[in-house]
């Protein structure tokens, strides 16, 4: 199409052809989202969206502001102002107490240092901590405690109130990236290279006493882990710069699951050095996991993996799956997986099953994608051993959404509500059903038409 | 856009932009002169030719106390307009038929000057001999110099078609009686802000006078008053008694009535505001300051105090004081505001009544589409707010509505005075003034009152002696306050003028009786617009329930037969409407009548068999006022070519086959009929709106030329024209600024407005666009540039091509998603016969309303939408849903989208909230698009 209309040339087409990213056209019968609205509010990138309920989001970003949106209407409920920072972390905090009414709380963290707790309903401030030594990186809510805790240069456990229940002592500068509860009170926190795993004791003199205790420290990755993902109580995943994906036990914190050594799989350790060898470690970079019973899902560089815990292998991939780094990506209930990139689309896939057929190679786990010579030729054999007698997957595209127009940072799928997407580009955009919209707006209409009189309803 | 001013005949073509279809003109020897009794080129109802003046105008006069009826100026202030008219001679005409009982001075057992706050009176007036007819709006103002503290004045709309005046009586009255409420307002802040000075005048001679007094009682030990200082004590007293009779002025005109103005338009002072100001002694404007002070001017704006002067007790003669000019009688801002208001009523009456009428009705008949006359409507258009008058007894309304108003008519107060007390209100006014102005001027000028008394007599009697000594007879056919006295005369006032014998007989019998030059009071409506209870009984409310029942009836019958795909009788869609589940019609039908609008096949074809339109358009609201006088015998059918004519939407379209060229013809003569030769009015052609109207017609021929030459040069016109329609982006891609602005002319026309805002469409950008722009817009221009820049905006252009149609201008290529419906066949058929812009985009109006209705049947119908049980599945809604598009609404294709989009239009807007703008949103599918090419 560009090609048509720079040169008036007869292919209207040429920009797909030259991509070898995966395309799928305008036609999309399988894209439900035939309906947009653009929210309008921040003034710079727009990094978090974080859901509510079902039917209010924040949104938080490098101007600081913290926005509440209903995510049916597009309604913009606060503007939260605060921070003087951009926002470096935000968790939602709901008490569900059976005594109290239940209260929507948001805690979001700034490169300001401070740490502040927000009201949904009211759009107030009902807390603000500025005792940071460094700025918060990560924030985690412990429900089930009723606690959450603060990850900087050192873990602060919090209750409700604001009161420092304990911390941790200073370890380290760069700070934690990542924090995800485990259970037996224990939370997993990555930091650096090293991924740390605390527990939380209740301490011997008081009620509301905690003590954190580093219980363990786990040096398995050779480079800085940056995502980290429980996948159910017996796991949990993380994943490096580099490109290493490690699945934990969650109770005894080893590499291995009982059965099965993942990464003793000998096709892993060849592979490694050559993917930092041919791919720049951006682009192997691990940005983000997500996972459901079965499987793990990586965002890794451009590409998107399916990795399946039981078969400890790479089921699916698509190796460019977006012109860039993949930012975010998030499994549907309907086999679908979303996925947005820094080319500033978001686009939507399905794991199907293919038809085995004899003659057709299989795709590959993906640390030899990159690789060529000795090491990659028996993963490939190792990889077609496997794949006999086994149902092959593959993702197909489904559809796109191309609207921002910079990187896409971050979705929040809400069902049927719709998806909302946010971007570089300082805009929210909540993607909508159509016919569902239209639908509603006639009901709306009838409703309102009821109401004025206008109109005798006859059912 | 219902009514396509398309009931005009063919006259002449008179300028066509484009060169490139005109054809070579018919010459004189075979041309047919369509109207028999009209010279070449004339407009066949324009009964009066020969007036001396090229167009409309309005005349201000007053009659004043020193030279009689004067002119004071016209709107427009150009002297060509009243080219040799005489303006004077009118000016005397239009000042002797005042029929205000304006009563100022000592009313019989009071014993102060009472100023009476009379009502304005309203009266056409006829000039045979001029050929001119006026409506006549006399007002009074307050001077305190003048005599009995008036100045009578008048305000005359003067145009030499009477049926204008006629037919237009109640909306000129409404017009002007909003620039005499300004003028009026003005004037009594200016009146109030003099009676203040001249009693700190008083006052200051109070003193002076009592200090004299004093110092004369104390120099003088005899006991006895000298002759001098009962002089003196007397001048004292006077001015005593002036002062009380000066109090008692400015309370009565500051206890004048405010609330009346609340509704008026003119009140950016508060009038308690401007008061204050008054009460302060401020003197703001220079019309307040008295012209017997000269040195008094507006610099004292900022020194509020006002000097008192000593005021002689003689008083100059009348004749030699400068009497204020209507600027200083008013303040100045009313003044101005006055001026603007009558420069509106100008603009708004010009052209010829043909068109102001098809204006009306169509404007009358879109304000009841309140649901869906945004989509296509100028958004100026919609904004207006004409009086409620103009649309009362719409066919639109409900039957109820209508008898409600009458109803409420009825009640209202009615003052009834029978036409001898007008009659002899005329002849009695000598005696009036003389007697008002022995008791005003008496106060202060007692000296002179007796010189200045016979002055006035004799001044009276020369006018009075002129009128009668030239044999003029002034025939009062009706006045105002007439009341039921005139029946006929005031039916004939609203009465729709036509090639009726109704219309024929009301000239005769009004000429009949008049000698040349003669004036005549045609008639005077009350401005409260009474109908006697009499003539409610009397029209028979049966006419109007016809077309009613037809409406019913009608349901969804139109559909299939507009489209001619699906040619099918009436019998083939019951069965169809026994396919689909539901009887959409019981639903549609009689739900709410309120609801439907009139469905085009209901009227009765207004053309003969030859396609010739032989019946001016009917104003919009009397269509039962018509009746009622008009045509006591052919009730019928008078209702059947009056009601549903209008609405004739299908007219162009359907019956083009047959007549295509003299149809189209007659339409495009329609807004210039009234450049017609030797016709009554004007030369420009009538834009019978606000200011910007004008140029919004002109706008709109323009856009329809340009969308005329767009549809026959591009074959691809078609889809693009879908695109528009089903609420996709189009963008217009160029180097040239001048074609690029030129298509996106052409193609607004075809433009959806999303809400009640300006027209989504943006004419020429040169950044890159962005997603917000598609939202925003429907319709862009947009700069190709061959600098980085421009390659950057090729860029946002192929990335967002999902939501974009693309017409390149430059290579002459579109791509855009298929169509394959019918409706936008007919919307821009590049065969078309039709060959003027302005009829093209009337044209394209009246199938974009059948669009709409279509979009609000869809919209509306309840079972299309929810499902008719509980545990009805979606897809069966769906699929009823399908149906009715299909079968009921006759859709083809891509139609559906089409209609669904401005099913979604409507629905959006209809659920959006009043005050709040609702956040725009971008509907798309993700079809295909191909690439067309020339």
């Amino acid at each position: 199409m560009l090609r048509w209309l720079i040169g008036g040339g007869r292919e209207p087409q040429g920009l797909a052809e030259k991509s070898s990213v995966q395309t799928i056209g305008e036609e999309q019968i399988q894209n439900p989202y035939t309906e947009l609205l653009v929210l309008k509010g921040h003034q710079d990138i727009v990094r978090f969206l974080v859901q509510i309920d079902d039917c209010r989001f924040a949104s938080a970003g490098d101007d600081g502001i913290i926005f509440l949106w209903n995510a049916q209407t597009g309604e913009k409920l606060y503007e939260l102002h605060g921070h003087t920072h951009k926002i470096t972390a935000i968790a939602p905090f709901s008490s569900s107490d059976v005594t109290e009414e239940k209260t929507d709380l948001i805690i979001t963290a700034s490169a300001d240092r401070t740490v502040i707790v927000w009201d949904c309903a009211s759009g107030r401030q009902v807390h603000k901590v500025s005792c940071f030594h460094s700025t918060v990186k990560c924030l985690t809510v412990l429900q089930r405690l009723d606690v959450w805790l603060s990850g900087g240069s050192d873990l602060c456990v919090w209750n409700r109130k604001l009161d420092l229940l304990c911390k941790t002592s200073h370890l380290t500068d760069a700070g934690i990236s990542a924090l995800v509860e485990l259970p037996k009170n224990c939370v997993a926190a990555a930091v650096g290279k090293e991924l740390i795993i605390f527990r939380l004791s209740a301490s011997n003199n008081g009620s509301e006493g905690w003590n954190i205790l580093e219980v363990k420290r786990l040096v398995d990755h050779q480079d800085n882990i940056s995502s980290l993902v429980s996948v159910n109580d017996l796991t949990f995943v993380t994943g490096s710069h580099m490109g290493e994906l490690i699945v934990w036990d969650a109770l005894d914190w080893t590499k291995q699951a009982s059965d099965c050594n993942f990464w003793d799989s000998s096709v892993h350790p060849d592979v490694q050095p050559e993917i930092k060898l041919s791919q720049s470690p951006h682009e192997t970079s691990v940005q983000h996991l997500t996972s459901d019973e079965e499987c793990v899902f990586a965002a890794v560089g451009k590409g998107i993996y399916v990795y399946n815990l039981q078969m400890k292998r790479v089921i699916a991939c698509q190796r460019t799956a977006h012109d860039s780094s993949v930012l975010h990506i998030e499994k549907l209930p309907n086999r679908q997986l979303i996925s947005c990139s820094e080319d500033g689309s978001v686009r939507i896939w399905e794991l199907r099953e293919k038809q085995q057929l004899p003659a057709e190679p299989v795709p590959t786990g993906f640390f030899n994608m990159w690789g060529f010579g000795r090491a990659n030729k028996q993963a490939n054999q190792a990889a077609k051993k496997m794949h006999e007698n086994t149902p092959v997957y593959f993702l197909e595209l489904v559809g796109d959404l191309i609207g921002h127009s910079s990187a896409v940072q971050m979705f929040l799928y809400f069902g049927e509500l719709g998806l909302a997407t946010c971007s570089a580009d300082h805009l929210i955009i909540l993607w909508k059903d159509g016919e569902r919209e239209s639908s509603l707006r006639s009901l709306t209409l009838f409703k309102k038409l009821a109401q004025n009189g206008d109109l005798q309803l006859k059912l | 856009m219902i009514s396509a001013p398309d009931v005009v005949a063919f006259t002449r073509e008179e300028e066509l932009e484009d060169d490139l279809y005109r054809e070579p003109p018919l010459p004189e020897e075979y041309s047919v002169p369509l109207f028999p009794f009209a010279g070449q080129g004339a407009n066949p109802w324009a009964k009066v030719a020969g007036s001396k003046f090229t167009r409309d105008f309005i005349l201000i006069s007053e009659f004043s106390e020193q030279v009689g009826p004067q002119p004071l100026l016209t709107i427009p202030d150009d002297a060509k307009v009243s080219g040799t008219f005489d303006l004077n001679y009118f000016s005397l005409r239009i000042m002797s038929v005042d029929y205000q009982a304006s009563f100022v001075g000592h009313p019989p057992g009071s014993a102060y000057p009472k100023l009476n706050f009379v009502e304005d009176s309203k009266v056409v007036l006829g000039d045979s001999k001029e050929g001119a007819f006026a409506y006549v709006h006399h007002l009074t103002l307050y001077d305190l110099e003048a005599r009995g503290f008036v100045r009578p004045f008048c305000m005359a709309y003067i145009s030499a078609d009477e049926h204008k005046i006629m037919q237009q009586f109640q909306e000129l009255s409404t017009e002007f009686s909003k620039a005499s409420e300004c003028l009026k307002t003005g004037n009594r802040k200016a009146f109030a802000n003099e009676l203040e000075k001249k009693l700190k005048d008083l006052d200051y001679t109070r003193t002076v006078l009592h200090n004299e007094t004093e110092q004369q009682k104390k120099a003088n030990d005899k006991g006895y008053y000298t002759t001098q200082a009962i002089e003196k004590a007397n001048e004292l007293a006077s001015v005593e008694k002036s002062i009380i009779e000066h109090q008692d002025l400015l309370r009565q005109i500051r206890s004048y009535p405010y609330r009346k103005l609340k509704d008026s338009e003119f009140h950016p002072y508060e009038p308690e505001g401007a008061l204050d100001r008054a009460d302060m002694g401020s003197d703001q404007d220079p019309a307040a300051s008295d012209p017997t002070e000269p040195g008094e001017t507006p610099l004292y704006t900022h020194v509020p105090s006002y000097t008192p002067k000593l005021i002689k007790a003689k008083s100059a003669k009348c004749f030699d004081k400068k009497l204020k000019t209507l600027e200083e009688l008013c303040d100045v801002y009313f003044f101005t505001q006055t001026l603007d208001q009558l420069h509106h009523i100008e603009r708004t009456f010009r052209g010829d009544v043909c068109y102001l009428l098809t204006e009306q009705i169509s404007r009358a008949l879109l304000k009841q589409q309140s649901v869906t006359n945004f989509l296509f409507e100028d958004v100026s258009f919609l904004d207006e707010k004409p009086p409620e008058k103009q649309y009362r007894g719409c066919q639109g309304l409900g039957q109820d509505a209508i008898d409600e108003k009458c109803l409420e008519e009825s009640l209202a107060p009615k003052v009834v005075i029978s036409l001898g007390s007008y009659k002899s209100s005329v002849e009695c006014v000598p005696i009036k003034m003389e007697q008002e102005m022995e008791d005003s001027e008496e106060p202060k000028m007692s000296e002179s009152v007796t010189s200045e008394h016979q002055e006035n007599l004799d001044y009276l009697d020369a006018d009075i002696k002129g009128s009668i000594s030239s044999g003029e007879s002034i025939e009062v056919l009706g006045t105002e306050k007439s009341g039921s006295g005139l029946t006929k005369s005031e039916s004939q006032a609203s009465l729709p003028v036509m090639p009726s014998p109704q219309a024929g007989r009301s000239k005769v019998g009004s000429r009949r009786t008049v000698s040349e030059d003669s004036i005549e009071v045609l008639s005077t409506c009350p401005s409260e617009s009474l109908i006697p209870e009499d003539f409610k009984a009397s029209y028979p409310s049966a006419i109007n329930e016809e077309p009613y029942a037809d409406d019913d009836e009608g349901g969804l019958r139109f559909a299939p037969r507009m489209n001619p795909g699906l040619e099918e009788g009436q019998d083939d869609i019951s069965k169809q409407e026994s396919l689909v589940q539901v009887d959409a019609a019981c639903c549609i039908g009689k739900e709410s009548p309120n609801f439907l609008e009139p469905l085009p096949e209901l009227g009765q074809k207004p053309c003969e068999e030859d396609g010739v339109v032989r019946i001016p358009p009917q104003p919009s609201r009397p269509a039962e006022q018509g009746l009622r006088g008009g045509f006591p015998c052919h009730d019928g059918l008078s209702a059947g070519l009056l009601l549903p004519y209008e609405l004739d939407s299908r007219y162009l379209s359907g019956s083009r086959e047959v007549s295509k060229s003299s149809l189209d013809e007659c339409s495009d003569s329609t807004s210039y009929i009234s450049s017609a030769a030797s016709t009554c009015s004007d030369r420009t052609p009538s834009p019978a709106r606000l200011g910007s109207a004008a140029a919004g017609e002109r706008h709109r021929k323009r856009a329809g030329q340009n969308a005329l030459r767009f549809i026959r040069q591009y074959p691809f016109a078609h889809p693009a024209i879908y695109s528009l329609l089903s609420g996709r982006t189009l963008v217009v891609l160029g180097e040239d600024e001048g074609m690029v602005k030129k298509l996106v002319t052409a193609l607004s026309i075809f433009v959806p407005n999303c809400g009640a805002y300006a027209k989504p469409v943006k004419h020429w950008v040169t950044s890159a666009l962005h997603l917000v722009d598609f939202q925003k817009w429907k319709l862009i221009g947009l700069q190709r540039a061959v600098s980085p820049a421009g390659v950057n905006v090729l860029h946002a252009l192929s990335r967002y091509s999902r939501y974009l149609s693309i017409l390149d201008a430059d290579s002459k290529t579109l791509r855009c998603p298929l169509y394959k419906g019918t409706v936008v066949a007919r919307l821009a058929d590049h065969r078309t016969q039709i060959k003027r812009g302005s009829t093209y985009y009337m044209h394209v109006q009246s199938i974009l309303t059948q669009l709409c209705s279509k979009a609000f049947l869809f919209t509306f119908c309840h079972h299309l939408h929810l499902p008719i049980s509980k545990r009805e599945p979606e897809e069966s809604i769906v699929s009823r849903r399908m149906n009715f598009l299909k079968l009921q609404l006759g859709l083809a294709n891509e139609d559906v989208k089409i209609v669904q989009y401005l099913a979604e239009l409507l629905k959006l807007h209809y659920i959006q909230e009043p005050g709040q703008g609702g956040n725009p949103l971008l509907r798309f599918d993700y079809i295909p698009s191909f690439l067309y090419k020339i």
